[in-house]
């Protein structure tokens, strides 16, 4: 279960540039629930994956997960506990390593490493097994510079990285936008296959109505750094993307958006 | 001959410290200056600890451990102060360069009439060729030079070796990752900062190794001798991808390896010819620019020629 109370992030505080990306959020996740995080850009929707994966601590607040305080624990020390795939299909995966390599250090996330063999027979099947149920052919080249593979192909691989130990937690931001149409799909499917095998607890950001909508069971909405909306339950059921359209259009019109700047976003999110 | 087995056999001493720099330069994408005062600090920790006849095992090992607090001292600086890389490398380069002074008491230590490990590997054949002398293909060669060439060429193949296997453990794997995508391999649970220092103390510690056996094999420690050695090491490693050619760890480290004996051998060859020895450092810097540039602007001439239309 993930708890966060009362979450402030400032960056730049005091400068000019000061900009306060996390007010006061407070967040109860249940365990094995799947929640989406919609909002406009800026919102705070990466502040607040990051500020629960410890790529900076927080100002203020705390965060709890699986029974322990890890508000101030390093971002390592709480990989035992998460999983993560990136919005950039290059950030997953280290690029002048194998397959084999990549994969097998995923097959230790959060564990000491000493001197034993990185690959043995046995870790090299299971990999092989693994890879081969994608269906992407990579099976036979689990030697070759995962730096060779497309985006779609490494989202993949990152996504069965993040969950090769099941994770108390699995952090996705945006993790299919920077694929094309199809591998984005190709990739949401697997996301949905191994949340549901292995009753994953998930924070998926998505500027996806669609996947916002037919992917998850709760839906948070943030902006300017807090928590708009949050829906569960029978209201989570009934809602549909137009919904979700309508409220990113209250939102603008509150902040008296230019029309152009509007007409854009409008473009973004359907 | 004499001339060749000579340069061989700093080559291959050198080829330490070219695995070091490999080490930071290439898997780290870490510029460390460190190894110009650290290849001087293992000369300098072994020469004084032989003048007071240490056992030169013992002595060469002090040298390569007190390489490899430097080297971690560099990773500290730029990991927990957040000092910019080169800069920590600067800092400790500068301070060592006291410390070596501190360390030798004087500029320059002579070892000719201590025991050393070259005095060590000598007498070891000399049960066998009494003479000291042996012919080679019809030349007449030191029983010393030889032996220092055969013992150089185990020692290290074997720290090749050892370094080959060690990419291959978990911690090794990790390293390698950690140069590669700090971020993904954080985000594994991995202490980068650790591994930083981990991996800059590995390297420095080979370095100062270089420098302890670089010290016993021509028979002094001095202050100066680092001067420029990064860029020496950094020679050795283009000029050993240039000859593998591939981007396999194994094959990169025997490259490096072999980079740094060729690079000796031209070098001696060029003196040979009349090259001003004044002029290596600059012959070689100048060697390491056009190494570095090259690659990128031949693909960009490349990517450049279909633009530009045909001469009529
Ligand atoms: N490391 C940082 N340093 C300074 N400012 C930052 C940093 N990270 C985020 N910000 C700022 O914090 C605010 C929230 O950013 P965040 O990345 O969380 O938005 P987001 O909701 O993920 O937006 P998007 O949909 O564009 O990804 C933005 O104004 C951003 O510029
Ligand atoms: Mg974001």
């Amino acid at each position: 279960m993930l708890e966060v109370v009362d979450l402030l992030k400032t960056f730049n505080p005091g400068t000019p540039n000061e900009v306060r990306a996390l007010r006061s959020v407070t967040l109860r996740l249940e365990p094995s629930s799947f929640l989406i995080i919609i909002g406009t850009n800026g919102s705070g929707k990466s502040t607040l994956l990051n500020a629960v994966a410890g790529t900076f601590l927080v100002d203020t607040g705390t965060i709890t997960l699986a029974g322990q305080n890890i508000t101030r624990w390093p971002e390592h020390r709480r990989a035992r506990l998460i999983g993560r795939v990136f919005q950039n299909p290059f950030s997953g995966t280290a690029p002048s390593m194998s397959i084999a390599e990549n994969l097998a250090l995923a097959a230790r996330r959060g564990q000491p490493r000493g001197f034993g063999w990185t690959l043995n027979r046995r870790l090299r099947e299971e990999l092989r097994e693994r890879i081969r149920s994608l269906n992407m052919g990579l099976e036979n080249r689990l030697d070759n510079a995962i730096g060779s593979l497309s985006g779609g192909q490494r989202q993949a691989l990152t996504l069965i990285m993040a969950s090769w130990l099941k994770p108390e937690l699995l952090l996705l931001d945006e993790h299919t936008a920077a694929l094309d149409p199809k591998s984005a799909d190709q990739v949401i499917r697997l996301t949905h296959e191994i949340i549901e095998r292995d009753r994953l607890t998930t924070l998926m950001v998505t500027h996806s109505m669609q996947q916002a909508v037919h992917l998850g069971d709760r839906i948070i909405m943030m902006h300017k750094g807090q928590i708009l909306h949050d829906l569960q339950g029978p209201e989570r059921a009934r809602v549909r993307p137009e919904d979700l359209l309508r409220r990113f259009d209250d939102v603008r019109r509150r902040e008296q958006l230019d029309p152009a700047v509007a007409e854009l976003l409008q473009q973004r999110y359907v | 001959m004499t001339l060749l087995i000579g340069a061989a056999t700093i080559g291959l001493i050198l080829a330490l410290l070219a695995l070091g720099v490999y080490l930071s330069f290439r898997i780290f994408h870490f510029a460390d200056i460190t190894a110009d005062g650290s290849i001087t600090l293992g000369a300098s920790v072994t020469a004084i600890l032989l003048v007071h006849h240490t056992a030169p095992l013992l002595a060469t090992a002090a040298g390569g451990l007190a390489g490899m607090i430097a080297g971690g001292l560099t990773g500290v600086l730029h990991t927990k102060f957040k000092i910019n890389g080169l800069l920590s490398g600067i800092l400790v380069m500068t301070a060592l360069y006291s410390i070596n002074l501190h360390i030798m008491g004087r500029s320059n230590v002579p070892l000719l009439n201590e025991a050393t490990l070259a005095s060590q590997v000598e007498s070891l054949g000399l049960p066998f060729w009494p003479s000291g002398e042996l012919l080679v293909a019809g030349w007449r060669v030191s029983l010393r030079d030889l032996m220092m060439l055969g013992g150089m060429f185990l020692l290290v193949s074997s720290v090749g070796f050892t370094l080959h296997l060690f990419f291959k453990t978990n911690l090794g794997t990790a390293m390698l990752a950690t140069g590669d995508n700090q971020q993904m391999i954080r985000a594994l649970g991995v202490n980068v900062d650790f591994i930083l220092i981990l991996g800059l103390a590995l390297s420095n510690g080979l370095i100062a190794l270089s420098g302890s056996l670089l010290a016993q094999y021509q028979g002094f420690a001095d202050v100066q001798m680092g001067i420029g050695m990064v860029v020496w090491g950094l020679a050795s490693v283009i000029i050993g991808e240039a000859l593998v050619g591939t981007s396999r760890i194994g094959l990169l480290i025997t490259g490096a390896i072999m980079g740094s004996v060729l690079f000796r051998l031209l070098v001696a060859i060029a003196l040979r010819w009349g090259l001003n020895p004044n002029d290596l450092k600059l012959i070689t810097a100048t060697f390491v620019f056009v190494a570095l540039v090259a690659p990128g602007f031949i693909r960009k001439l490349k990517s450049a020629a279909p633009a530009t239309p045909a001469a009529p």
